[in-house]
């Protein structure tokens, strides 16, 4: 059940999700899902383990195309012109419009520089000034630029957890995407950190679409616009976060909010 | 020394009696492990050191600047060392991109189907099959068949048959050692297929890499069997032409197509004769294979390290 009035909040959707099935193998593990992400707003995937919020994360950039066995029933519309589930379309294409950042921190092993740099290198760009603005611009987008701007040449390694991620959060900006995809971003970090991850994104929404897939209900609560409520594969609820934490419309749901399982 | 948590006096617990039993079998295991070390250790430090008190009067300007002769005192390695330096250089550049680049297909780019899987099986084994069975085969393929005759080339490539399918093995193990987690991300930010692989795979992996091309080069040096078997030489007295010439167009591949001898070769050589002072001589020949091998290595753990640590050349 999903309802989002986009008249109030004014926020055209930025994707829509349209009977999305998935199966790994023979297993399906998505359930004639239908969501709508508004532009510019924070959506969070809530749910108990195994439900399928991570599977459903990963269609929208077709990370499931890595592997062998997975298949795709459904649409999933950007701006209302492109399904990006289409065979015709390119996975590579996609990951160029919609970034990523995953739960661990997984900067590529480079330098801080090259980690930024490498998204606008693989499509070809050569320009070096030009390489060198967007990284700054990146890395001051994701409030990192005054930690690192005197080693850029360092290893990423030798940052911390919470520097890390900023670091892939900064690698997922350079490029401009129209969506980001967090996968459970702070789950792996201390709590300054997440902190800190998490007023990053409240000023990302400016300029990019997010969706999030949380563990800590605290965090949707905290950080979102819209909340969905996943349960066994479905999508059982989506509406605005006050709505869902306050007086969800489902049993099962406000169960959920209010800490009865998961 | 641990305290224990009731009085000497009274019998041990269960729990004090498993620790100690524990213990003490893990103490044997290590006592076990320090005398085969030392076994090992000492038997090389002895076949070394022999070595080196037999040979190391002979070891020279004079020794590493002749060719080999009659006479005892005026023999010389040059034509071995020299040969040796050439087969080396052709088989590692053939063995080494092949074998990176099958390791890489296999890998990363092959379906995964049967006819995979009996490719994969084949090459494992393929790292074990007998050297001489690669000379039986290099002597049909490459001295008759391409007509390569008896060369430095045909010499290296023998050499290089051998040292693939350690490569391949081990660009394969080095690849799969990488987490699923740094591909996922070359990936998420729209790399392709080739441009992972070539920006981070091969980058990351190259350490591990340059570690099993040192293990197949260093079996490769010291191969005498298959060279024996296409028509190495045993006595010779001139070197092949240089490749570097001085007159247009200034590099020569004529030493390609040059008789050779390699220092196995020459130290068998010299140990089947009767006179002492030829066994000196091969000893002394072990030596300058010995380092000849472990400058190469050296070579290689050098790019290793430099690699590893991201340095700029």
């Amino acid at each position: 059940m999903i309802n989002i009035d986009s008249t109030v909040s004014q926020a055209p959707p930025k994707v829509e999700v349209s009977n999305l099935n998935f199966y790994y193998g023979d297993k399906q593990a998505i359930k004639n899902v239908n969501l709508v992400l508004p532009k510019n707003k924070i959506t969070a995937l809530i749910g108990p383990s195994g439900c399928g919020k991570t599977t459903l994360l990963r269609c929208f950039n077709r990370m499931h195309d890595l592997y062998d066995g997975n298949r795709y029933e459904g649409e999933i519309v950007l701006d209302g012109q492109v399904n990006i589930l289409s065979r015709r379309i390119d996975p590579i294409e996609v990951r160029m419009r919609v970034g990523m950042v995953f739960q661990r921190p997984n900067p590529f092993p480079k330098s801080i520089f090259e980690n930024v740099a490498y998204g606008l290198r693989v499509r070809g760009e050569k320009n070096k000034s030009f390489i060198a603005d967007k990284v700054e611009e990146a890395l001051k987008a994701a409030a990192l630029w005054d930690e690192v701007s005197d080693r850029l040449k360092d290893m990423a390694f030798t940052l911390s957890g919470g520097q890390q991620q900023r670091l892939c959060i900064a690698r997922a900006l350079a490029t401009d995407p129209e969506l980001i995809l967090f996968d459970e971003p702070t789950s792996a970090l201390d709590p300054i950190a997440t902190r800190n991850i998490e007023d990053l994104m409240d000023g990302l929404k400016k300029r990019v679409t997010i969706l999030i897939v949380t563990h800590s209900m605290q965090q949707a609560a905290r950080l979102s616009d819209y909340t969905a409520f996943m349960y066994m594969g479905e999508m059982l609820e989506c509406d605005r976060t006050e709505v869902i934490f306050k007086q969800a419309a489902q049993l099962r749901t406000r169960d959920y909010v209010s800490g009865q399982f998961g | 020394m641990t305290t224990s948590l009731s009085p000497s006096s009274t019998p041990l617990s269960p729990i004090q009696l498993s620790v100690v039993q524990r213990k003490r079998s893990s103490n044997l295991f290590a006592v076990v492990g320090i005398v085969s070390i030392a076994i090992a250790l000492m038997t090389l430090i002895a076949l070394v050191l022999q070595l080196f008190i037999q040979g190391f009067p002979k070891l020279n300007w004079q020794f590493l600047t002749s060719f080999a002769d009659p006479e005892a005192s005026l023999a010389g390695v040059l034509a071995a060392l020299v040969g040796s330096c050439l087969v080396m250089l052709v088989t590692a550049s053939t063995a080494v991109p092949v074998g990176i680049g099958a390791g890489l297909y296999l890998e990363e780019y092959i379906a995964r189907n049967k006819f995979s899987a009996l490719i994969e099986i084949n090459v494992t084994n393929l790292a074990g099959v007998p050297s001489i069975v690669y000379g039986l085969l290099a002597l049909g393929l490459f001295k008759y068949y391409f007509n390569l005759g008896e060369s430095i080339l045909t010499a290296g490539l023998t050499l290089a048959l051998l040292v693939l399918p350690v490569v391949i093995v081990a660009t394969r193990e080095a690849i799969r050692a990488i987490p699923s987690s740094l591909r996922e991300a070359a990936y998420a930010m729209g790399a392709s297929k080739s441009q992972m692989v070539f920006d981070h795979l091969l980058p990351y992996a190259f350490g591990n890499i340059l570690t099993g091309v040192i293990i197949g080069l260093s079996r490769a040096i010291g191969e005498t069997a298959p060279l024996v078997t296409i028509g190495a030489l045993t006595f010779i007295a001139f070197l092949p032409d240089s490749p570097i010439q001085s007159g247009f167009p200034f590099i020569s591949f004529e030493w390609l197509k040059a008789p050779f001898t390699v220092l196995p070769i020459q130290m068998f050589n010299w140990v089947s004769r009767p006179e002492p002072e030829f066994q000196v001589n091969a000893a002394a020949a072990g030596i300058v294979l010995l380092s000849l091998t472990l400058m190469m290595n050296s070579i290689a753990i050098y790019l290793r390290y430099r690699i590893q640590k991201n340095l700029k050349w």
